[in-house]
């Protein structure tokens, strides 16, 4: 903890240098971090839950993630989606490539389950860790070659925005755009709705069901190997949406950047704690904050080792994450 | 009679079973190609222009449910797996292994010291060519055998081992190129320094467990990643570092041309190969050096509480064995090991850079101590052999070389999810040695 105390009252002092625009520059990267914070959220809910279910690091769900991105791509630009068209085109033609996306990345995330883990259920624990990142490599170089390597940008969709807070005296403003109030409402009612899936619905008390001990559950009746398979279907199409999200935001996307991503979701899942819905989200969230306010004030290079960083030093203090339950170990 | 219906029967309700099965794995197929592979963007003056290659659409949903079909109804379906004969065979190679006591590891090795030789007798050409792909096996084993002393032999798994391989790389690199020392100075203090990595950063996870520790270890290799990136003064950069000075004959000559000369020194005429060959014995002795010392180890009581560790912390803890110094000699043990194989490689190439030293090494490092069966030393050749040697035959293929590595890797892990050599010796026994089948260990939990 005195790392962190020291951390913060360095931070503090830095504020301070940036003289009178020091609360718009703060609301500004706020803004940002919490918009890449959701993008990151998003993914690691699905690391979390496929971990919840069978306990496996599922090292190919960043990769899924990319193929959402190139699905929505390849999708707008055949649809001739430009931000010409009226706001009512727009969010109908995105509603429909959020949709098909889902479903195809959804397909991807099944099919990567049925051939990579399924033969190995029941197996020991590093098999699937193996198996998950050969069909890591597998996806990134598929995407390489058939879309080819080098990064494909489009024009942004979702323009303009809004004036939060304007510095009367150095004129800084801070700007909240149309696009990153879209992702961040689409992470919020994506999360009210899983949370509705996974308290209320059949489905989600088998998972749960599968999550406290997967044998007793199948005794009982639950589809263990549907419920592992649907987990992965939801799992990536959260992905997709996040990848989705990620193209709007970015407006670039190349077949390389679901490693990352996948990197830093999975980092923020932990940081959570393992397993726990909330807890990757509030991951996520962390995540993008610390990466943003880490480029903001200090340096832009560094701003994986502070993300990561981070994550050790709360590990090493609290080694079930933020939320996780604690693991009590039977003798 | 009835027996002849009876197989007609099967057969006929298999035939629809398995077309069923193939329409729909060439319908998901369909599905999951229709935009990856039906349509290729491609970059155009103001945006991204379309091509639509419906032939490869239909040709992928095709080729999925023949496959599907073949697989269904000439292998699933039957009661005799295509499997077996492969395990029946590899059974054999492990049996032989430990029935044959150590005949093919010694026949291995007379092959690797007698190498170079056969090579330059066989294809002068193209020997230098096979060398270079042994040399890069031969650091893959090195490597693996340093691995499996964290992950096969204490259990720890350790995502960010090719940190161990960048900081020995860089050692030497910047202690050579700043300071003008010999290699084989700077080849145990690379090793003690990535050793010294090793216990400061294994320090902050000795209590982490299971995949908290895989991802803090893969963010490690990645924090030391981004350093050597950006620490332009010293490291260079994105630049890396160039001209690393080759390693010399002991310190008695350097391969060059001329009296000082390896050619010059034992009056024989002079070749470029000599450095080749000298590399490749190099790393061969480096890497039997790390195996002499890690089957030593395993006999002493350090190595016997790293394989206690792994099958139970909790027990290895009431029993009186100081699990943190257990923990952190095997993290500096297998550093040690990756530090010097990444000084070599350093000496090998004569330019490092951190593109060298991307996650993707330590996923490879990692799949080799996986496929060849955690803890078996003879598995970590055979699966370098098979991983860095075959995907070099498909160099060919360019670009489809990763992809057959990964596809590569999900099948050996399918078909033998314990890893190609799965009998495990044990190192300390009453009268007779006998191989215990891998189940029975607790491999890779990550205690």
């Amino acid at each position: 903890m005195g790392a962190f105390i020291c951390l913060t009252a360095i931070s503090a002092n830095y504020l301070l240098s940036f003289g009178e625009r020091i609360l718009e520059y703060f609301v500004q990267q706020l803004i940002n971090g919490l918009t890449l914070g959701s993008i990151y959220g998003l993914i690691a809910i699905g690391y979390t839950m496929v971990y919840g279910i069978i306990g496996m690091i599922n090292f190919a769900h960043g990769d899924i993630f990319m193929v959402g991105s190139f699905i929505s791509l390849i999708l707008i630009v055949a649809l001739g989606l430009t931000a010409a068209a009226g706001m009512w085109t727009i969010i109908f033609v995105l509603l429909f490539v959020l949709v098909v996306s889902m479903v195809l990345t959804a397909t991807w995330g099944w099919a990567v389950e049925r051939i990579a883990y399924r033969p190995l259920r029941g197996s020991f624990r590093l098999a699937p860790l193996i198996t998950a990142i050969g069909m890591s490599i597998v996806l990134q170089n598929f995407v390489q070659i058939s879309q080819g390597a080098r990064n494909k940008s489009i024009q942004p969709l979702v323009t303009g925005g809004h004036d939060v807070m304007v510095n009367a005296e150095t004129g800084f403003s801070a700007y909240l755009s149309n696009i990153q109030i879209l992702i961040m409402t689409v992470t919020v009612v994506l999360m009210f709705g899983f949370t509705f899936l996974i308290n209320k619905t059949s489905l989600g008390r088998s998972q749960r069901a599968c999550e406290q001990d997967t044998k007793m559950a199948s005794l009982l009746g639950v589809n263990v190997d549907r419920t592992i398979s649907l987990t992965f279907i939801m799992g990536a199409a959260l992905a997709s949406v996040a990848g989705v999200m990620f193209l709007l935001y970015y407006g670039v996307v190349d077949f390389y950047i679901g490693f990352l991503a996948g990197v830093k979701a999975f980092t923020a899942a932990v940081l959570g704690g393992i397993g726990s819905l909330p807890g990757a989200m509030l991951g996520g969230l962390l995540i993008g904050l610390i990466e943003t306010f880490w480029s903001g004030y200090f340096s832009v290079e560094y701003k994986d080792v502070a993300a990561f960083s981070i994550l050790a030093i709360v590990l090493i203090f609290m080694p079930s994450g933020l939320l996780g339950k604690p693991e009590v170990e039977k003798v | 009679m009835g027996s002849v219906t009876d197989v007609n029967q099967y057969d006929d309700s298999l035939l629809i079973k398995s077309l069923k099965e193939a329409v729909i794995a060439g319908f998901i197929t369909f599905l999951m190609a229709a935009i990856l592979i039906g349509v290729k963007s491609e970059i155009a003056i103001g945006g991204i222009e379309l091509k639509y290659r419906w032939g490869a659409l239909f040709a992928a949903a095709g080729i999925a449910a023949a496959g599907r079909f073949v697989l269904s109804y000439l292998f699933w379906g039957r009661d005799t797996k295509v499997g077996d004969y492969l395990d029946k065979g590899l059974n054999g190679l492990s049996g032989a292994t430990s029935g044959m006591g150590k005949i093919i590891p010694i026949a291995l090795l007379a092959l690797a010291i007698l190498l170079p030789f056969l090579l330059m007798q066989a294809v002068p050409a193209q020997a230098r060519y096979y060398l270079d792909i042994a040399t890069v096996v031969l650091i893959y084993v090195m490597l693996g055998w340093g691995l499996n002393i964290v992950v096969g032999l204490a259990g720890l798994l350790d995502l960010g081992y090719v940190a161990f391989y960048a900081v020995g790389a860089y050692s030497y690199a910047l202690l050579a190129t700043t300071f003008g020392l010999s290699f084989w100075i700077c080849l145990p203090l690379a090793g003690i320094l990535a050793g010294f990595w090793g216990v400061i950063l294994g320090f902050p996870v000795l209590r982490l467990r299971g995949d908290y520790l895989a991802i803090v270890t893969l963010a490690f290799g990645e924090i030391i990643r981004v350093v050597l990136l950006n620490w332009y003064e010293v490291t260079g950069g994105p630049d890396g570092i160039s001209r690393i000075p080759r390693p010399s004959f002991f310190g008695l000559a350097d391969f060059k041309r001329g009296d000082s000369g390896f050619a010059a020194l034992f009056d024989i005429p002079y070749s470029p190969m000599h450095r080749i060959i000298f590399l490749y014995f190099l790393i061969l002795a480096l890497a039997l050096l790390t195996n002499w010392i890690t089957n030593r180890l395993r006999r002493l009581p350090l190595g016997r509480a790293w394989e206690a560790l792994r099958e139970d912390e909790i027990a290895c803890r009431s029993l009186g064995i100081n699990t943190t110094n257990t923990k952190l000699s095997a993290f500096a043990i297998g550093a040690m090991f990756g530090g010097i194989a990444g000084s070599f490689f350093a000496t090998r190439q004569g330019f490092i850079s951190p593109e060298s030293f991307t996650f993707i090494e330590s996923a490879i490092i990692l799949a080799i101590v996986v496929l060849g069966g955690l803890g078996s030393q003879i598995g970590v050749v055979v699966a370098a052999i098979v991983l860095i040697g075959g995907t070099e035959i498909f160099r060919n293929l360019e670009e489809y070389r990763m992809l057959v590595f990964g596809l590569g890797m999900v099948l050996v892990m399918i078909w033998k999810p314990r890893g190609l050599v799965s009998t495990r010796i044990p190192s300390v026994f009453l009268k007779e040695r006998k191989a215990v089948s891998a189940d029975l260990v607790a491999q890779g939990e990550g205690h």
